[in-house]
């Protein structure tokens, strides 16, 4: 059982509020990411859940238990740090058994978790190797073993794939969601990368400035994203943000237009906006293509043109000034300068209101 | 050996020397003789005779007049390369000396004597090491005693001082307390107080304590230094905190953290402060010489001061004990330098 709630949680240092009032509820055998931008407060709130600091207010309850005042040692939980923060003049063996042995364990029982962990893990052959003597990845797995020995009602990992370079970090990324499915344990992961955030999380909790932005699965994040910057940080490249207004609101659809240059009838009722009312308009770049003839479209001037063979990467300027970034499937003959018809459909368009939050209803 | 030769022969400006050739070897030798010079010194003159350390002009090897055992004396008498009257040099033993006339005679026939100026005779040195200066002290001075009280003093003083400041310095460098800083600048602000002035309530202290004439008192009043607590404490600092906050995830105690995880990734700092701990036990004079008044007591450099009597100072005895007491210094300087370079503590951190 590794279930963990916050209620209310909030932590200053000093007369600085890091968080403010975190509610969150994560269930046993979740893996849930904490995404954000660097000091959006999403470690913080690791070492708040580890025990590592204490929460200012709030109640944090591990399995339904107040642990506020549980010692880190006594939560049951482990955690991978960003550094490995491995016991440098320990063997990567007594790293192993250090808090085990900590714990009172039976030698015996030691030993057989060891193996079972090196097994898991393939660290066997290097267990009498010190850290200074293993590279990135091998650290990496020890750091991760050393949690798994503890068996723990819950891991939290701390941008544990950050030190490492970006081939080791996908095969890694494979590894880690490979262990989740066979421990079924709960994970709390932090990261700054968004695509470890989608690629590995059951639910993705959105940080930024101490408050929680968004919590829902990777997809439903990205498809219906609750606001603007939870749009803009999900997703890569991330979203085009345009000027529109609504030009009316019909019982099926809310018929808005671009730029002022194309109208789209997007299918979803707006509830909370009227007509006339200026708005912000997101559409993915993947979701832009190339406006055929006669189509409703949005003229841009070509300033960059990446081609990556599977896609092309287009870099265009609208006429009001703004940079409009499109992922075309397919290879393109186009060059700088030259002037493009974009268009999209209107379902894919994301509606924003003035307060940045996705207009109810869209 | 040829690479020696063209390494020690390399020149800055090619073939001709340049002027930074000249200012380095000069610095460099300067250096030497400067540093080295003394030491080397103290050891060739701890087997110096009393009367070869007070003749002038002072030698660096120990010279000693040869002697010759004369038939009809009982004594040896000392040999001179005499230059006689009629230009001829002879080798002659001095039987007795009048003024600036000494009679001298030949060894092989002792009964016909030549009357000489001293000016005209030189004697017959050779190098002679005097162990007796090492010899005699260990029987008539109570040496072994006094080693061991020096070795107990440094041992347990050293021992002591690398505990009680390793605890200061993790305190001080990993926990967050109030008041924090403003305790470190005491402790650091105590080096500004010479021992001189705190010597009388110090010694009162002790003789309240009933430690006085008893090694503890020379232990306990050194082992708390601020030096060492600082030096500690910087070190400490490198070591990161997330191997501290692993260690708490791993169940680790507060007095385990500090014992298995800081304290041996200290090591290079604290072999540095055990070697300035034995250096400054071993060789502190005025502290044990207030404290100790009894001779069972006495610590070697408390001892050696019995040489240096008001009216004589057998400085040949004096010379010889200090080397004696130097070897344990440079032994464990040699052993524990290796360790100060070697930095362990960021070896697991990426």
């Amino acid at each position: 059982m590794g279930r963990i709630t916050l209620e209310k949680l909030t932590k200053s240092y000093g007369s600085v509020e890091i968080l403010h009032g975190i509610d969150l509820d994560i269930q046993d055998g979740e893996f849930v990411v904490f995404v954000g931008p660097s000091g959006c407060g999403k470690s913080t709130l690791l070492r708040q859940i580890a025990g590592l600091d204490k929460p200012t207010s709030g109640e944090l309850k591990i399995n339904g238990k107040l642990v506020n005042d549980v010692p880190a040692a006594d939560r049951g939980l482990a955690m991978v740090f960003q550094s490995y923060a491995l016991y440098p003049h320990m063997s990567v063996r007594q790293n192993l058994a250090f808090g085990l042995e900590n714990a009172r364990m039976p030698k015996a029982e030691i030993d057989s978790r060891i193996a079972e962990a090196a097994r898991m893990l393939e660290i066997g052959d290097y267990l009498d190797r010190r850290p200074g003597q293993l590279s990135g990845g091998q650290r990496q797995r020890v750091a991760i073993g050393r949690a798994i020995v503890r068996n723990p009602t819950a891991f939290l990992l701390d941008e544990p794939l950050s030190n490492l370079d970006a081939e080791l970090r996908i095969s890694m990324r494979a590894e880690l969601s490979a262990l989740h499915q066979r421990l079924k344990t709960t994970m709390i992961y932090v990261t700054h990368d968004q695509i470890e955030a989608m690629t590995l999380a059951n639910r993705i909790v959105v940080l930024r400035k101490g408050n929680i932005e968004q919590v829902g699965t990777p997809l439903e994040l990205y498809n219906r994203p609750a606001n603007r910057f939870v749009a803009g940080f999900i997703g890569a490249p991330s979203m085009n943000f345009l000027p529109g207004s609504i030009l009316a609101v019909n019982l099926v659809d809310t018929v808005v237009t671009v730029l002022g240059e194309e109208t789209l009838a997007v299918p979803r009722p707006a509830e909370t906006a009227e007509a006339g009312e200026k708005i912000t308009v997101g559409v993915r770049p993947q979701h832009i293509r190339l406006a055929g003839p006669g189509e409703d479209c949005i003229g841009a001037k070509v300033t960059l043109v990446e081609a990556l063979g599977a896609e092309t990467v287009v870099h265009a300027r609208v006429s009001t000034g703004e940079l409009l970034l499109a992922v075309l499937a397919g290879q393109h003959a186009l060059s700088a300068g030259e002037d493009i018809r974009l268009t999209f459909d209107a379902k894919d368009l994301h509606l924003f209101g003035g307060d940045g939050l996705r207009i109810a209803g869209t | 050996m040829a690479g020696v030769v063209s390494f020690l022969t390399r020149r800055r400006g090619g073939d001709r020397w340049h002027w930074t050739d000249v200012a380095t070897w000069v610095w460099l030798i300067g250096g030497l003789l400067i540093i080295f010079g003394p030491a080397v010194w103290l050891v060739l003159s701890s087997f110096k005779t009393p009367a070869a350390l007070s003749a002038f002009p002072p030698s660096i090897l120990p010279y000693v007049t040869q002697e010759v055992q004369v038939e009809g004396f009982d004594k040896p008498l000392p040999l001179y390369e005499v230059t006689l009257p009629d230009g001829t040099t002879a080798q002659m033993a001095e039987k007795r000396r009048v003024g600036v006339i000494a009679q001298m005679i030949d060894p092989k026939n002792p009964g016909e004597v030549v009357k000489v100026n001293i000016k005209d005779r030189k004697p017959v040195e050779m190098v002679e090491f005097a162990t007796s200066n090492y010899t005699e002290p260990f029987l008539q001075f109570d040496f072994l005693r006094y080693l061991w009280n020096s070795v107990f003093v440094t041992v347990m003083a050293t021992i002591i001082t690398l505990i009680v400041n390793s605890m200061a310095a993790f305190a001080l460098s990993k926990y967050k307390f109030k008041g924090r800083d403003l305790i470190l600048l005491v402790i650091v602000g105590t080096l500004m107080v010479p021992l001189g002035v705190i010597t009388v309530p110090l010694y009162s202290i002790i003789s309240t304590l009933g430690l006085f004439n008893n090694l503890w008192g020379v232990i306990l009043p050194t082992v708390a230094t601020p030096t060492g607590v600082f030096l500690l404490r910087q070190y400490m600092l490198t070591i990161p905190d997330e191997l501290i906050d692993a260690a708490r995830m791993d169940k680790a105690s507060e007095w385990q953290i500090y014992w298995r995880i800081v304290l041996p990734l200290s090591a290079p700092a604290l072999a540095v402060l055990a070697i300035f701990s034995v250096v400054w036990r071993w060789n502190d004079f005025l502290w044990p010489l207030i404290v100790l008044s009894r001779s069972t007591a006495y610590t070697l450099q408390v001892g050696l001061n019995v040489y240096a009597g008001q009216l004589n100072v057998q400085w040949h005895y004096i010379l010889a004990m200090t080397v004696v007491t130097m070897i344990p210094v440079v032994l464990v300087f040699v052993f524990l330098q290796r360790f100060i370079t070697r930095g362990i503590a960021t070896s697991g951190l990426k």
